[in-house]
């Protein structure tokens, strides 16, 4: 084989580079055109509902699935071409982190160390400390909880010191203090230079954890960028709760820039909408005209009780990216 | 060798997962649960014609021979089974002319027994329990993503799966006769290892060609009959392999194979005039049957055509494992 060395700076080239991703499944184009870059040191989201290609999408960054068209690199391997280098270089959890029950956590990560050369006993050591595993490594998986298969998953995907980790809704059915613990985990990985893929269905998700999203619907890519950006490029939500209500909302609505929405149930997140009273508001509008507006409601004797910042749902996102086709 | 040291420490994988999931287990306590169930019912069968015959083994044989040829004089009796008669009397007639005992018995003679009827279902279905499953359970457990996203090409880490059950079927076999041997010689007695036993008997038709007949102690005969039942299985756990790489479902694979086995024996017993079923696997897993000289279950059957089928099938199942399962998209 000819010596074709591929480049590793780091700052530059990425640590995983998807071109021209499509898949064919029958009839069906699962995944239309994924383009996307991953850099090193950074969080990298992979946003969009479930049916939207997500995994089938990983499952072709890591060999799991042979694309139709398109490419996959991995630190500069080609994923098809040099799939024992390229992966040399991935940790992955696809969907859930299912392990052998019928052995014990050692024993998986023994299992899982054999198949990457050079992992000796100290790196297995390593990180099962780091996952918090060392109390239980030795019982069968059987007995483990899912909050701790989730971490003997991420053990073994760090096993290999990765470049990339690839976690696949790595929050999924963990509790409240399970996911802030695994969120905590991920940056610090990150941090540690580390790129790291995650993917979710959930905006909050993506917004308290990643750098960058990719949001994918319907098998495309809709947008790349910074979370943020991509979210304060639609208009936000505002929610009030005023006392007296009736002046309060006439007053809003002759507001300049301010539209009042009438079925926020269809607009906001259940868990949102769980935590407002039926007597608020809601409104779409930027949120530097909030102060003025308060100034004025509490001049015409309107008491403001409560005003609430609120970001679309990822099916509203989705409308407004895709101009009102709906997700399937 | 570079691939061989890659290929070790996967072998050693699968290795401990089979141990640890403890089928073989299951297969020795089968084996030690029924094996002295047939050796007491071949200790009662020993004493009834011990109350008839007396100790004399002639007399045994003698009348064995009589019953069969009044036998052919009947109507009733199929002509395929007079054919079997006919044969089994002139091998008789055979041991008794040599002053041989075809049935002395002993711990030894009981294994030889054993496997000569273990070979074509009871075995077959032993290997099955430890090959069925051996990928299906990763598709099934959802680990096969685990094992796949490792930086090893696929071809090994099924290689390493084929060498480890190759090597539990070796296992099966031997501690199949070992455990028979010492259970049985407890009924029995463990003596019996240098008794001749004649083979080569060549079947034209009804009549039977002794000029090929010679005695072999019946610990070569065994080691002959162990050494086929070897090949037999590792056909089968090929097959069985293919299975378990085409069938996702653990419970499925096991059921189709034991279905194929189970029919291969209908098939066998109903002594087919369907020449064509000749090129079954499932009715060419009696090779044992050609070292003792019963007669082929369809007409054109010789030892040398069986293991030529066997290995025809066994060979296309590997091919179809390693390709499908190298190509295939792993969708759940």
């Amino acid at each position: 084989m000819a010596a074709r060395q591929p480049i590793h700076d780091e700052q530059h080239h990425p640590v995983l580079k998807v071109q021209g991703l499509k898949k064919k499944i029958g009839r069906k184009w699962i995944v239309h055109e994924v383009n996307f870059e991953v850099y090193a040191g950074e969080i990298f989201g992979f946003l969009g509902p479930n049916g939207a290609g997500k995994t089938t999408t990983i499952r072709m960054l890591v060999d799991l699935i042979r694309p139709t068209e398109g490419q996959v690199h991995i630190c500069g391997y080609d994923v098809l071409r040099e799939p024992e280098r390229a992966l040399r270089c991935v940790g992955s959890i696809v969907e859930n982190p299912e392990v052998y029950g019928y052995l014990t956590g050692r024993e998986n990560l023994e299992h899982f160390a054999r198949m990457i050369p050079g992992i000796d006993a100290r790196r297995i050591e390593e990180v099962t400390q780091l996952v918090g595993l060392t109390g239980r490594i030795d019982d069968k998986v059987k007995t483990y909880s899912l909050g701790m298969r989730q971490r003997l998953g991420i053990a073994q995907a760090l096993l290999g010191r990765p470049k990339l980790l690839i976690l696949d809704e790595p929050t999924n059915g963990l509790d409240p203090k399970g996911i802030k613990e695994m969120r905590g985990f991920i940056r610090r990985l990150a941090e540690e230079g580390m790129a790291v893929f995650v993917s979710s269905h959930l905006l909050s998700e993506i917004q308290l954890l990643c750098d960058r999203v990719a949001i994918i619907g319907r098998g495309r890519v809709l947008a790349v960028g910074k979370v943020d950006e991509l979210i304060q490029a639609n208009r936000s939500y505002v929610v009030w709760e005023l006392e007296p209500r009736e002046p309060g909302e006439r007053l809003l609505r002759s507001a300049a820039g301010v539209s009042v929405v009438n079925d926020a149930g269809s607009v906001l997140d259940d868990t949102i909408m769980a935590g407002i009273r039926g007597q608020a508001i809601v409104t779409q509008m930027q949120p530097e005209l909030i102060p003025g507006l308060v100034q004025g409601l509490v001049q015409e004797g309107v008491r403001v009780e409560a005003v609430q910042k609120v970001n679309p749902t990822l099916e509203q996102l989705f409308l407004e990216m895709t101009e009102g086709e709906s997700i399937e | 060798m570079k691939a061989l040291n890659n290929i070790l420490p996967l072998v050693k994988n699968e290795t401990i997962k089979m141990i640890k999931k403890k089928r073989f287990y299951v297969i020795l306590l089968v084996l030690l649960v029924l094996v002295p169930m047939f050796a007491y019912a071949q200790l009662r069968q020993a004493e009834d014609k011990r109350e008839k015959f007396g100790t004399d083994w002639r007399r045994e044989v003698q009348q064995a021979i009589t019953d069969n040829q009044n036998s052919l004089g009947s109507d009733r009796v199929p002509e395929e089974w007079k054919k079997y008669r006919q044969i089994y009397i002139q091998q008789m007639k055979y041991y008794l002319e040599h002053d041989v005992n075809p049935r002395e018995p002993g711990g030894v003679s009981f294994t030889r027994e054993f496997l000569d009827n273990a070979a074509t279902l009871f075995i077959p279905l032993l290997i099955m329990g430890v090959g069925s499953d051996i990928v299906s359970s990763e598709r099934t457990g959802g680990t096969v993503k685990m094992l796949l996203t490792r930086p090893v090409r696929r071809w090994k880490i099924l290689l390493s799966k084929l060498v480890t059950l190759l090597m539990f079927v070796s296992l099966i076999i031997v501690s199949t006769c070992l455990i028979c041997y010492l259970i049985s010689g407890l009924f029995f007695g463990y003596r019996g290892w240098n008794m001749p036993v004649f083979t080569g008997f060549q079947l034209r038709g009804v009549e039977v060609d002794l000029s090929g007949v010679h005695a072999v102690p019946q610990w070569q005969y065994i080691f002959m009959q162990a050494g086929l039942i070897w090949f037999v299985s590792i056909i089968v756990a090929a097959l069985a392999f293919m299975v378990s790489v085409l069938v996702r479902s653990t419970s499925a694979s096991i059921v189709i194979m034991m279905a194929t086995l189970i029919a291969g024996n209908i098939l066998t017993n109903m002594a087919s005039s369907w020449t064509s079923a000749k090129y079954l696997f499932m009715v060419n897993l009696g090779l044992t049957n050609y070292l003792a000289g019963t007669p082929a279950p369809i007409e054109g059957m010789t030892l040398g055509f069986s293991l030529l089928v066997l290995t025809v099938w066994g060979i296309a199942s590997l091919v179809v494992s390693f390709l499908v399962f190298t190509k295939q998209d792993i969708l759940n």
